[in-house]
């Protein structure tokens, strides 16, 4: 493990006006020149603008990846091992960034909690992380169960409870472990639901982008975030009957 | 090669190590000055306190157990503390003064030296095979590491390169490296699992190739698991039958351990291809161990050992999100990939033949070389090829309660970054603590400690009101690096790392200069060597020179001076000063001239007299003009 203190961003923001290649003198796409093909210092963008792209949530993962793979061949670090130090930090930064973005954006449920991110929204704390978190500090987490699984949930918290018992115990309640797994399933059907429901939620956002309606962009978003955070639960409780099931 | 300098492959392996390089279009292993390609990863010290790499330390291990060490990559990374477990199984002797979260310095004879040393002993033994072969220095290497190696692991690495002098261009991942190799000449498109099961570590690794990008989707993988684990498993079987059948008790005695250790390995290796086989050991007391054993009977021994390789498999699979009817291609590497056994569980993970075209004990090296090459710009072979690796491990920050807090998650491509924001509970604080952690568990106390950070030098505010972000970044070699910044008042925070499991740049910068000053001393004691021989070879041509007709010739005065100058280099020849015995070779020579030039005159005549020489000399030989080696005439 090594620090760095350099910080090529900082410097980068004071000539931004700048938009000659450092190199050629020509003029620079966004990472790297168009003309000598030479690596950029990084400039501040969200993940979107990084690929030169709209905040629209319908995207082609095929080109993205092309795109990808075209840019990782301008800017990976192995393109400037032999480079000077200022070169290869810029490469270090940049082929970092483009990692990072196109991690979160060919994946749809983190391209949409990112595009929320930008928004300035930030999703209930429903991850195992929080769950722990909570436990340990005996603190107590955020809840948002979707009410049409109410029921469901309580019958399967039960459940699960009794197969800790029991595995504690070091009993094997059979029909029970086929009762949690069908349980399971069910929950999986309704991840796969919501799943194409969120798709329907891109389409009103990316429409509402087009039409430039504040309103409905917001209706849009809201919808996504109820929906996320009823997605995050539910996927909290798979991992946690999958945990019962398979110790 | 034009006039770029030369960047070798390394693969330091638990077992054996080698050195590549790219030559032309293809990749190739340097052998050492043995001819053979494989440098055993032994580290002895011998009598004189010179240390000795490779084959020519192997007999230590038998001969003086205390003195030598095998399979240090288990040890690389790790502290006092947690290298219980190692200790159990392995005879590294530690050194006696070791204190907690100190890094483990292993005792070979008088002397001590840490993980890192040891294996910049091989690379120096690496280096210099290199140098021999090119004719010239080389100071840039690119060396593999086990994919599921963390941050301690890897930096580990890196240091024993640069205390071997070595500029370490890039850390690849073994199975990667490997995947470059096969890459070369394939170039094709498609989902390769690369299975590798090595000397001491296994690793699994699934990639996607596309146009000569090589991109990791998954990696997994244990990084104490391999052959070391098979051959302990038939040494305690061993020790038990001993004890048990002879009553004796040799599990103390490093010899007896390490002549049966042998034998085992050997019967490992043989019953790859023989169907049994049979162990006779001799024993202290005349006492002999024998035993047969069959092809099954191994394979039943080992399965417990080889059924770990599968969840790492499956867990990589299900990473990938792929099946394995999906993979395309499956490669092995790895010594102990021979295992019939291992690659029938491998057909079967995969159900797929695996691939095993390529030498699974060289296929590493060669892949480094191969990426060697495209770092060095490239060529038409390498043109087009870029590796895109992954992380292993999934990187948190200790948050409270003891939980860890993920921020970079395993199989993200590398480069990866991320950014927390932290900020003070207290009025006017400027300290803050960051415990930074690597693995997948929940609570920071089950994951690897990497390091703490304290941010220090925030600049007074009420609680809660600075803004501090730290950037987290791993870079192409998997290895973190930490920035922080106050973001309200724009200030650099100071960050002091302490790395958990680590040397300091301080203790690797004098490390160093210590393999500095011992690469004089080995320059210095080479010299002497080589002077000594070459005074011994003028000696001698002397000596012929004195029985031949023309030292008739000269006077009594030339007689006398070479005379005084030969009793000089004979004395002289005894000491330890090279630049002596050269400065005393030279004026024999120089004494000497001109009774090489008669001894030539004279065989120039018999020669023109029609004579045989073989048969006017016999063996001797006329003697060359200068200085006294053997004239050839054909």
């Amino acid at each position: 493990m090594s620090s760095n203190f350099s910080n090529p961003t900082l410097a980068v923001v004071a000539d931004r006006e700048n938009d000659a290649c450092w190199s050629c003198g020509d003029m620079r796409a966004a990472q790297f020149c168009k003309s000598c093909g030479k690596v950029q210092p990084a400039r501040p963008a969200d993940f979107f603008a990084f690929f030169g792209l709209p905040k629209k949530l319908n995207l082609d993962v095929a080109k993205l990846e092309r795109e990808f793979y075209l840019l990782s061949r301008k800017l990976h670090p192995d393109v400037y091992a032999q480079a000077r130090e200022e070169e290869r930090e810029w490469s270090l930064e940049q082929s970092s960034r483009l990692n990072d973005a196109y991690r979160t954006l060919k994946d749809p449920i983190k391209r949409t909690q990112y595009l929320l991110h930008l928004e300035g929204i930030e999703l209930e704390e429903q991850s195992k992380n929080a769950t722990e978190k909570a436990r340990a500090t005996g603190e107590i987490k955020k809840q948002v169960v979707p009410p049409e699984l109410l029921e469901e949930v309580f019958e399967l918290n039960m459940q699960l409870e009794e197969a800790r018992m029991n595995k504690k115990a070091g009993e094997n309640d059979a029909s029970l472990v086929t009762e949690i797994q069908k349980q399971k399933q069910n929950l999986e059907i309704k991840l796969e639901e919501l799943s194409s429901e969120l798709s329907g939620y891109w389409n009103d956002w990316d429409a509402a982008l087009d039409a430039d309606s504040e309103t409905a962009r917001i209706q849009a978003r809201d919808k996504m975030v109820d929906l996320l955070n009823r997605r995050n639960y539910i996927r909290n409780l798979v991992r946690d009957v999958n945990e019962v099931l398979e110790s | 090669m034009a006039d770029r300098e030369i960047i070798i492959g390394i693969d330091l392996g638990t077992t054996n190590s080698l050195v590549a390089f790219m030559s032309g279009d293809a990749p190739a292993v340097i052998p050492g000055e043995d001819g053979v390609n494989l440098v055993p990863s032994v580290v002895a010290l011998d009598e004189k306190n010179q240390i000795i790499v490779g084959n020519a330390a192997r007999k230590y291990l038998i001969e003086t157990p205390d003195r030598a060490v095998y399979s240090i990559k288990r040890l690389m990374g790790r502290g006092v503390d947690d290298v219980q477990e190692e200790l159990k199984l392995f005879p590294f002797q530690l050194a006696d003064d070791l204190q907690p979260g100190e890094v483990v310095r292993i005792r070979l004879g008088e002397k001590t030296f840490t993980p890192p040393e040891i294996s910049a002993f091989i690379l120096r033994q690496l280096k210099r095979n290199a140098e021999r072969f090119f004719g010239a220095p080389v100071t840039k290497a690119v060396i593999t590491v086990p994919a599921y190696f963390n941050d301690a692991q890897r930096q580990a690495t890196k240091d024993a390169g640069r205390i071997a002098g070595l500029d370490v261009l890039r850390l690849v991942n073994e199975p990667t490296a490997a995947s470059l190799a096969y890459g070369l000449d394939k170039k094709e498109n498609g989902i390769v699992a690369v299975y590798d099961l090595g000397g001491g570590t296994f690793d699994v690794s699934i990639l996607k190739l596309h146009d000569g990008i090589f991109e990791v989707i998954a990696t997994n993988g244990d990084t104490h698991l391999g052959g070391d684990d098979i051959d302990n498993l038939l040494i305690r079987i061993a020790l038990d039958d001993i004890r048990g059948d002879l009553g004796l008790d040799v599990s103390r005695n490093g010899e007896a351990v390490a002549t049966i250790r042998k034998a085992v390995i050997e019967a490992k290796i043989a019953l790859s291809s023989q169907e049994s086989i049979k162990l006779d050991i001799d024993l202290p007391g005349d006492k002999r161990y024998r035993r047969e054993i069959t092809r099954e009977q191994f394979e039943q021994l080992i399965q417990p050992i080889i059924d770990r390789t599968v969840g790492p498999c499956k867990q990589a699979l299900k990473d990938a999100g792929l099946k394995p009817e999906q993979i395309d291609e499956v490669v092995l590497v790895g010594g102990s990939t021979r295992i019939p056994k291992v690659r029938a569980l491998v057909k079967d993970l995969f159900q797929r033949e695996p691939h095993i075209d390529l030498n699974p004990d060289e296929v590493v090296a060669l892949g480094a070389a191969v990426q060697a090459n495209i770092l060095s710009g490239g060529s038409t072979a390498t043109e087009n090829m870029l590796l895109l690796d992954v992380t292993p491990l999934s990187l948190g920050i200790e948050v409270a309660g003891g939980v860890t807090d993920k921020i970079i998650l395993r199989n993200s491509t590398i480069p990866a970054s991320a950014s927390q924001h932290y900020t003070t509970q207290v009025d006017g604080q400027t300290n803050v603590a960051i415990h930074v952690l690597q693995g997948e568990r929940e609570l920071a106390k089950d994951c690897r400690s990497l390091a703490r950070f304290d941010l220090k030098g925030i600049p007074p505010m009420a609680a809660g009101m600075p803004r501090i972000e730290v950037k987290f970044l791993i870079d192409a070699n998997g290895i973190l690096q930490v920035s922080a910044r106050e973001q309200r008042s724009g200030k650099q925070a100071e960050i002091e790392v302490q790395p958990s499991y680590g040397l300091t740049d301080e203790q690797v910068e004098g490390m160093i200069l210590d393999s500095f000053d011992n690469a004089e001393e080995d320059f210095r004691q080479r010299q002497v060597i080589e002077a000594g021989n070459e005074a011994d070879t003028i000696l001698a041509a002397l000596e012929k020179g004195k029985k031949s007709p023309a030292w008739g010739e000269l006077t009594t005065e030339e007689k006398k001076t070479i005379a005084r100058l030969e009793k000089m280099l004979v004395e002289v020849k005894t000491g330890n000063d090279y630049q002596a015995i050269r400065k005393s070779i030279d004026e024999l020579n120089q004494a000497t001239i001109r009774l090489a030039e008669l001894m030539m005159d004279s065989a120039v005549t018999t020669a023109l007299k029609g004579q045989n020489m073989d048969e006017s000399n016999a063996d001797e030989g006329p003697t060359a003009p200068h200085p006294m080696a053997k004239a050839e005439f054909k």
